[in-house]
């Protein structure tokens, strides 16, 4: 099995690598998966005037699921919250080109995104 | 250094340049059908396997009349357990082995259990060794055969071989032992090991892919068979088909091979693992080998690393050849089987790696393993939530993970 060259790039040039302050009311922080399963992924956003300014990560996982979640952080950026909830795992497998047995590593990322901005949402009263 | 380094030794081995020399002729010189009785290229062939038999016959202290060739231990594993149970029927229908067998074993009793044999699947310790009181507690008299393996392909671990052969000696069983790993590695004796039948392979020794062994015991008992493949009667009726000559002949020079450098190989071997295994264990927090500790190959290491994913070690070790007892790393997406029946966590399974050092590793590929394996643990763990859960004092045993 053979990586694409945009997962070894995002493997070893990983964007947006780190922490941001979770107590900090403009983070939003999403934590999936198991150590069980081989798989988590922390992703974390900081959202200024409904946009999203910073997004960082760290994920235990093979080289797609690095790949999907740092792929994650970097389309995050810039985006407002609404926009961000449109991304879907499908993307992320066609910018990646991951082989069927990966895909659930790109269903994890949208996962992520989607569990970072509802902490986000739910600390600053959102819908 | 040549790279990619070879690590994977248990996954096989590259062929010792004497055996390839050895193999040469019988492509196109000597090219005979070891079964034609009526010319000199028939002849010529058959001498050259008889030779082999000869040779393959002393590593494992057996008669040369012993040695029936397949096409691998995985053909010599099937032809075993079906064999037996076949012949055996009317003595009993049930056969005791391990949860730590190669799959080769396993499926195959899984089949057999389809047909209505009874399997019981004896569990090991932490440290993957099987317990001899076990065994004998499992025992009934229905029981034609035992499989056990001599030593395991992923974590190293030497069952107590003796034991078990003396014990099935007592009972009475048939004693089966899976030596793919265990042949040429470690000194093995089918007489002082009471063992009857025994499978391993050329590929595992520095011979070619494509053929391997079933030792089949004549005296002592005297051990029966019902064929797998039906077709002209080769092999004393036990295993028709074309001898491979090539690869028979490859396959007793490569256990001459064995058999003169052993001893110093072995010391060798074991050496350079030790100096892996401290070189990375001194320089890094949380690494856990799997395994027993000593009564293992010379040449095997298996460690888990907790916090990082193996598919994720071997992707930033990638000049190094390897392997990982992760999920990721499988086409099932099932982590290793053998590690987790140790009680290793699936976690910990995800973060291990397997080393299988080789006749042709260096002193200098040693060095070179330890610092990248531990530069990429090091940065991995920089890119694990775990490692910062951890490093924040959280026990992750306590955490609620999402389901997936």
């Amino acid at each position: 099995m053979s990586y694409s060259d945009k997962v070894i790039d995002h493997y070893n040039n990983p964007r947006n690598i780190g922490s941001l302050d979770k107590n900090a009311p403009e983070v939003g922080t999403g934590i999936v998966g198991a150590p069980e399963c081989g798989d988590v992924m922390k992703l974390q956003l900081k959202v200024k005037d409904g946009v999203i300014e910073d997004a960082k990560f760290k994920t235990f996982g093979c080289g797609s699921a690095i790949a999907s979640s740092s792929l994650a952080t970097e389309w995050l950026r810039g985006k407002s919250i609404d926009e961000a909830l449109t991304i879907k795992n499908t993307d992320i497998v066609e910018e990646l080109s991951l082989p069927p047995v990966k895909i659930h590593c790109s269903v994890l990322a949208e996962d992520a995104i989607k569990a970072a901005i509802a902490d986000y949402k739910k600390k600053n009263g959102l819908a | 250094m040549k790279f990619p380094i070879y690590m994977d030794n248990h996954a096989t081995t590259a062929v010792d340049p004497a055996v390839l020399q050895e193999m040469l002729p019988y492509f196109t010189e000597k090219f005979g059908n070891a079964a034609s009785r009526n010319h000199s290229f028939g002849w010529d062939a058959e001498k050259a396997v008889d030779r082999a038999r000869g040779q393959i016959a002393r590593l494992i202290r057996a008669d040369s009349k012993e040695i029936i060739f397949t096409s691998g231990a995985t053909e010599s594993d099937n032809l075993a357990l079906k064999g037996v149970v076949e012949m055996y029927k009317e003595k009993g229908n049930h056969i005791i082995t391990t949860v730590t067998e190669h799959k080769a074993i396993l499926d195959t009793a899984k089949r057999l259990e389809k047909e209505g044999v009874s399997v019981t699947y004896l569990a090991v310790s932490k440290e993957g060794a099987v317990d001899p009181d076990d065994l004998r507690k499992a025992i009934t008299d229905r029981t034609i055969l035992i499989s056990i393996m001599m030593a395991n392909n992923e974590i190293g671990t030497v069952h107590p071989v003796q034991e078990i052969g003396r014990l099935a000696k007592e009972r009475g069983v048939l004693f089966h032992c899976d030596a793919t790993q265990g042949v040429g590695k470690i000194p093995v004796d089918v007489q002082a090991m009471g063992i009857d039948l025994m499978s391993f392979s050329a590929h595992k020794i520095y011979g070619p892919k494509g053929v391997g062994a079933l030792y089949v015991r004549k005296k002592n008992p005297r051990v029966r068979l019902a064929p797998i493949i039906d077709g002209g009667g080769h092999e004393r009726g036990m295993r028709s088909g074309t001898l491979n000559v090539p690869g028979i002949v490859g396959f007793g020079k490569a256990c001459e091979l064995c058999e003169q450098v052993m001893p110093q190989e072995s010391v060798r071997l074991s050496a350079m693992r030790d100096r892996l295994s401290e070189g990375i264990i001194k320089q890094l927090d949380e690494v856990y080998p799997n395994g027993h500790p000593t009564q293992r190959l010379p040449h095997n290491l298996n460690l888990s690393f907790a916090y990082v994913e193996g598919e994720s070690l071997l992707m930033g070790l990638k000049e190094i050849a390897l392997s990982s007892g992760s999920a990721c790393t499988t086409a099932t997406l099932e982590p290793s089987y053998v590690l987790r029946a140790l009680g290793v966590g699936n976690d910990l399974a995800h973060s291990s790696l397997r080393f299988g050092l080789g006749r042709f590793n260096t002193e200098e590929e040693i060095e070179y393993v330890v610092d990248r394996v531990v530069e990429t643990v090091k940065r991995l763990r920089e890119m694990s939530p775990l490692y910062e859960m951890a490093k924040e004092g959280i026990d992750l045993k306590t955490v609620q993970w999402t389901q997936h």
